[in-house]
């Protein structure tokens, strides 16, 4: 259980992360969802007791991370794939970290295998690549076989293999009845992977929701109509209360009423079409509506989103 | 959704409180598995023998005059290898620390100990520890090769001269403590380039600028200043300048402390 209190954080006169308050509950897998620059990183940080808040506090099990004499027991977490001395082999990497709290080397085996660098453990991490670094990252964090489970963008750079053992990794943790906190700035990944989301943007809380009502309340059906004469469509569709838009290649866009509707209006009025499709709107649309007000450096978007 | 499962990672029920015996041994085990870092304390070891070797061998073929006779130190001869290993100990010391920061590894250190202190404190007990392991033998290696070349010259000494095995030792514990100041300065600092100016500029930048006084300063100041006292504790024969060995070397002691207090202070409280 991660509880945040009007957590706030300052850098200079810049505010990172702006009065947020949320509780990360055991059980389920928990996304931290938000841009790059929103915050996440600030807030798990303030999590470990690694940055102090300015204001507000954030608990881990109901005390302070710092307060906890066992720390590796409470919380395993992966900050950033590249935190390992280059010179120094994975191996010996997990053995420091584990012999802080008294954890033999025979658990430090464990994790190696769990993650599947048993192969390259004896290696230098500074040649290890980056799927390589974050199993490396996500063995540490698993050590102390943690109550709670902090991790930072952990499939960044690892592949579609990679992602799949991440996902199941993390549901198999939450289903132990673990806290399982994540933090991702690709929607879709955490649909796929969470059962409740926490979305922030410039550092404020945007959502607190279980995924399923994110998913329900971001959906956005369309209906894409192509027809032979698209005024006189889009005059009759309007009359149904439609709210009607034109693409580039004379279809229409509609919204507010099914493909079935469309259909049968269009029918009635013996107007021909040519196309007829269901459009949804994709989550990774919703969640950039929902968060570009609050994104602070947005490049003009080129291409469109990934559905 | 089913996805394949994850490969099985047993339960760990076993204890797991953070202590400072067992941060010790975790920095020892970050210490010792670096490689450049066991290179460099062997590099250091190796250049304090060879110089003992080098500078004994030009003493034998430019002895000192019948004046300068008893003022002539075999010991301190045989050990001024230490001006040079002392850098590359004191260096190590800052690297132990802003090498983590420059890693990001010292966040993974203060989320495993969030308390910090004890990662500072097990830093520099390892440390010293390894830098006596290596140098108390590396300086009596130094002082017998040392007078084994000044006894062609009818020159040397013996461990069992007055002072002679206390500076010996002494070395060796000189060696420990800059590695200590290496260490705040690093922890204080955390970037090598500013920690690694501030140490040079500790050992050398005050004697340069204490020449620049009138002599009745300066003869007053001399002992005081880090490198001159923390070095006495090595001389048999110390100069008029000099603090007292133990004095001296509880000078250099001090100030090793204050930078070791200052960097715990501000451990503490930054944001990593």
């Amino acid at each position: 259980m991660i509880e945040a209190n009007r957590l706030t954080k300052c850098y200079g006169d810049k505010l990172a992360v702006d009065d947020l308050s949320f509780t990360v509950r055991p059980g389920v897998v928990t996304g931290f969802l938000g841009p790059n620059g929103a915050g996440k990183s600030t807030t798990m940080r303030m999590i470990l007791g690694l940055d102090a808040p300015t204001s507000g506090s954030v608990t881990v099990n109901g005390r302070p991370y710092q307060r906890h004499a066992a720390p590796l027991r409470e919380v395993g977490a992966l900050l950033e794939a590249r935190s390992v001395h280059p010179g120094r082999s994975a191996y010996h990497h997990l053995l420091a970290l584990a012999q802080t709290s008294g954890i033999p080397r025979s658990r430090v085996d464990e994790v190696i295998d769990a993650v599947g660098l048993r192969q390259v453990a004896r290696r230098r991490a500074g040649g290890f690549s980056l799927g390589m670094g974050q199993r490396l990252g996500i063995a540490a964090a698993l050590l102390g076989d943690p109550h709670t489970v902090i991790l930072d963008e952990p499939v960044n750079g690892l592949d579609t293999e990679g992602i799949r053992w991440i996902r199941s990794l993390l549901q198999g943790l939450a289903a132990q009845g673990k806290t399982v906190f994540v933090s991702s700035h690709l929607m879709n990944e955490m649909a796929l992977t969470a059962q409740h989301l926490i979305v922030i943007g410039r550092g404020r809380l945007i959502a607190d929701t279980g995924v399923e009502e994110f998913i329900a309340g971001a959906e956005r059906d369309a209906v894409r109509v192509r027809s032979t004469d698209p005024d006189a469509l889009a005059g009759l569709l309007r009359s149904h209360a439609a709210e009607v838009s034109r693409d580039q290649d004379g279809a229409l866009t509609v919204s507010g009423l099914s493909v079935d509707q469309v259909g049968r209006a269009a029918g009635a009025a013996g107007i021909t079409l040519l196309e007829l499709t269901a459009r949804q709107a994709s989550l990774e649309e919703a969640f950039i509506d929902m968060t570009s007000d609050a994104v602070e450096f947005r490049a003009p978007i080129t291409a469109p989103a990934k559905g | 959704m089913i996805e394949p499962t994850a490969p099985a990672l047993p339960a760990y029920p076993g204890d797991q409180r953070v202590t400072q015996a067992r941060v010790i041994r975790s920095e020892w085990t970050k210490l010792r598995t670096v490689p450049s870092s066991a290179w460099s304390l062997l590099a250091a070891a190796v250049l304090i023998v060879g110089f003992a070797a080098l500078y004994s061998g030009v003493r034998v073929t430019r002895p000192p005059h019948d004046a300068a006779i008893a003022g002539f130190d075999p010991t301190a001869v045989s050990l001024s290898g230490l001006q040079l290993g002392q850098l590359a100990i004191g260096v190590l010391g800052a690297l132990l620390i802003t090498g983590e920061y420059a890693t990001g590894t010292i966040r993974t250190s203060f989320a495993a100990v969030p308390r910090r202190l004890p990662v500072l404190w097990g830093k520099a007990i390892g440390y010293a520890l390894a830098v006596l392991v290596l140098f108390v033998p590396a300086t009596l290696a130094a002082f017998l090769v040392g007078q084994s070349i000044l006894s062609s010259g009818h020159l040397d000494t013996t461990l069992g001269q007055p002072g002679v095995a206390r500076a010996v030792l002494g070395g060796a514990l000189y060696l420990a403590a800059v590695g200590l100041l290496g260490l705040g300065l690093g922890a204080l600092l955390r970037s090598t380039a500013a920690a690694v100016g501030a140490l040079f500029g500790l050992l050398f930048a005050p004697q340069i600028l204490v020449g620049f006084l009138p002599s009745s300063w300066s003869d007053h100041i001399y002992g005081y200043l880090p490198a001159p006292a923390g070095i006495a504790i090595t001389s048999v024969r110390p100069d008029p300048t000099s603090l007292p060995p133990w004095i001296g070397f509880g000078v250099f002691s001090l100030y090793t402390a204050i930078v070791l207090t200052l960097a715990a202070w501000r451990l503490r409280r930054r944001d990593t």
